[in-house]
């Protein structure tokens, strides 16, 4: 079974992030960039079907040029080769740009199933996998938080909803995201970073995957960040002296706020 | 190591993930604003770190930040830590037995890859577990990796590299510690065992070890002379804990007084040649003072950054107390102190990592950095006024804990003998 994993760097998380006034997207440049965290689940849930059914893993990532750590992260966790979609004319990319790429290359090359992690923390759109699904003509098994995927031809997956999970079950090819909790990433080791520095990674351009430049990228986006300005900071909070009628205070305030 | 001497080295769940802001307080005390992960500063870069490097790091500090950090808190209060549960989480990693080979639990990685474990390592939120850690991975299995035979290392060292088995190192005794010729624990040869009599003190993970790196005297020579290192696994027999030492710092980790009555182990686990015990000590030590010194020097860059986050929160005369030059200053002082002291031991780490006698630069590695410490600790709590005196934040742990580097892994003056001895000054 060949199972390619889609990953992306993202901005840590927990770093203080700012917008490049001049573009008016994220100043990639002044933080580290890391493995979205959901795409770790990602990269887990697919070497473990990898290791079930002897299938390989190719690791996917479209980015700028330290994209490759991520993808190097993922070789060293056990991926047996990357792909890296690396091109000027990609920056600045939306979601239907960013899928119309991925499918590209994915086109190009087939999969068993194709897996991303359900939304990345820095766009946190989610849409990407259900956006590649719909242009490869393939079923979207998304926000999974359990996979089946014996390698007979089928995949099974539960999906969580608000109130639970639904059984879904399609034919592969296929496309699945995946949720937190689904698993336990491993972390990368001594052995699989070394192991990783030898293992293949393909850079594909705009023109190796035959996407004509004026369909992804900034230019092509169809949302624009119109104006942007400094979250507010925090006002002092009102602080409430018990002189023994703390309790009404309180209701007094919470109904004044209309809480009750 | 000591290249003067033999060598045979190198032949060779998480669930959800809590991330810490390492702001501990008092409860409702917020910091003015989050601190937030800076981005890592890689504009020093020593000579020999690749992206392979940068990857360990990571893979380090993710064990760090998701495995360790978020419960040493509750550790330091219980005194003691769950050792089997976070070496093998290390294991995982390969950050055990980096150096030792592959065919005994070992990564076959060189020395350069220790010195980013004990970088990071000095990165925990006390010392206690990065200084068990480091005698799991450097300090009791040293000498079996490069002197044990093949058996000794299959049972032994192999199960300590998967973090299923817990190793200490037994040198000190209650009336010797400085001078290791002073040690009296006997191990008497009778038919194909030793019998072994004594009392060692100051066992770091000498509650929960499994078995350990026993140096005991085999003959009467005296001196030097007439010791050797063997392998005792606490489960036998005659062998038991006296009392878990409390102490000031390092209370996460436990340390020990152990009982020898009698213990019967096998002549054959004994580690290298017999009568070799001392120098082949000597030899671990070495290795212990390099991984101490590096953690050390982590530990003080974190302990300087957190205290500069905090100047500048706290207010005081109308403005940041970090306004203030002389704190400034006071602080770029000790980061030059720690900046010079990093460069020292990246230079030695690379020098080791040559084939070179470092028994000069880890003296002096080791002496520096506790010293640096001491004075990095003594400022950390002082900016923190009476919040540097208060349990609730970190400062007071940091201050205790950092008194050990000038006393374990050899006193200060130790040390300055050692390299007084190097300069021709005194005698042995
Ligand atoms: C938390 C902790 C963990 C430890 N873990 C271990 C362990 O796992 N295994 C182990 O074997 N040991 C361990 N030790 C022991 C440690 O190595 C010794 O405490 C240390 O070597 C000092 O020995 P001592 O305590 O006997 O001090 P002493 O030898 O009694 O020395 C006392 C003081 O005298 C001074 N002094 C000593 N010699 C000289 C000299 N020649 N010239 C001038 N001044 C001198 C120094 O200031 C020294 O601090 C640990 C100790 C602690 C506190």
């Amino acid at each position: 079974m060949k199972i390619v994993v889609c990953v992306k760097q993202v901005p840590d998380t927990w770093s203080e992030k700012k917008l490049d006034p001049a573009t008016k997207t994220l100043d990639r440049a002044s933080v580290d960039g890391v493995m979205n965290e959901l795409d770790e689940y990602a990269v887990e849930e697919a070497l473990k079907i990898a290791e079930a059914t002897s299938g390989e893993v190719v690791v996917l990532s479209m980015g700028p040029e330290q994209s490759t750590e991520t993808i190097r992260k993922a070789l060293s966790m056990g991926a047996d080769a990357g792909i890296h979609i690396l091109d000027d004319g990609l920056a600045g990319s939306d979601a239907v740009a960013t899928s119309l790429a991925i499918a590209k290359v994915i086109e190009g090359r087939g999969a068993d199933l194709v897996i991303f992690g359900s939304e990345s923390t820095d766009a946190r759109m989610s849409v990407v996998p259900a956006m590649v699904a719909e242009r490869l003509g393939l079923p979207q098994l998304t926000f999974a938080n359990k996979v089946e995927a014996p390698g007979d031809g089928t995949v099974k997956a539960h999906r969580l909803t608000d109130y639970g999970y639904d059984v879904v079950e399609a034919s592969t090819p296929a496309v699945i995201s995946v949720v937190e909790k689904i698993n336990e990433p491993r972390y990368p080791s001594f052995k699989g970073i070394m192991a990783a520095k030898k293992k293949p990674v393909e850079t594909i351009s705009l023109a190796d995957a035959g996407i004509e430049s004026a369909s992804v990228g900034l230019g092509a986006a169809w949302s624009e960040v119109a104006e942007f300005a400094d979250a507010p900071a925090r006002a002092a909070g009102t602080i409430v002296t018990d002189e023994g009628d703390g309790g009404t205070k309180i209701a007094d305030y919470l109904s004044e706020q209309k809480f009750i | 190591m000591g290249r003067g001497t033999p060598q045979l080295r190198n032949k060779g769940g998480r669930g959800r993930r809590t991330f810490v802001t390492n702001a501990r307080g008092p409860p409702g005390f917020q910091p003015a604003r989050p601190l937030t992960r800076r981005k890592v500063d890689t504009s020093v870069k020593f000579m020999k770190f690749t992206e392979e490097h940068e990857q360990f790091r990571k893979a380090v500090r993710q064990v760090v930040d998701n495995d360790i950090n978020p419960y040493v808190d509750d550790w330091e209060e219980a005194g003691i830590f769950p050792a089997k549960q976070v070496f093998s989480k290390l294991a995982e990693i390969g950050a055990l037995g980096l150096e030792y080979d592959p065919a005994y639990g070992g990564q076959g990685a060189d020395h350069s890859f220790t010195l980013v474990l004990g970088e990071e390592l000095g990165r925990i939120d006390c010392a206690g577990v990065p200084m068990a850690i480091a005698v799991q991975a450097g300090m009791a299995t040293p000498s079996l990796a490069n002197f044990g035979t093949h058996e000794l290392k299959k049972q032994y060292l192999e199960p300590a590299m998967r973090g299923e088995l817990v190793a200490a190192i037994g040198v000190s005794e209650p009336d010797a510690g400085s001078d290791v010729a002073g040690i009296r624990t006997k191990a008497v040869r009778d038919g194909d065992d030793w019998v072994i009599t004594g009392r060692k003190m100051w066992i770091t993970n000498g509650t929960q070890a499994d078995w350990i790196c026993l140096l005991v005297r085999t003959s009467d020579e005296g001196g030097y002379a007439g010791m050797s290192q063997i392998v005792v696994p606490t489960a036998t027999p005659g062998f038991s804990v006296g009392r878990k030492i409390e102490k000031m710092g390092n209370r996460s980790s436990d340390t020990a007084e152990l009982v020898f009555d009698e213990v019967r182990v096998p002549v054959s686990n004994t580690i290298g040649e017999v009568g070799r015990g001392f120098q082949q000590q000597m030899a671990q030590f070495q290795d212990e003072r390099l991984i101490g010194a590096y953690m050390a020097v982590a530990s003080m860059r974190k302990a300087l950054d957190k205290t500069k986050d905090y100047l500048q929160q706290r207010n005081a005369f109308g403005k940041p107390l970090l306004a203030n030059q002389y704190l400034q200053y006071e602080l770029a002082e000790l980061y030059a102190e720690v900046d010079v002291l990093e460069a020292f031991c990246r230079t030695c780490a690379e020098a080791y990592n040559n084939g070179q006698d470092v028994t000069r630069m880890a003296t002096v590695a080791k002496l520096k950095a506790g010293r640096v410490q001491r004075q990095v600790a003594d400022k950390c709590v002082q900016f923190h006024g009476g919040m540097g005196y208060a349990e609730e934040m970190w400062p007071a742990r940091y201050f205790r804990d950092s008194r050990l580097t000038s006393i374990g892994g050899g006193a200060d003056e130790v040390m300055l003998r050692v390299i007084a001895l190097l300069e021709g000054m005194g005698r042995k």
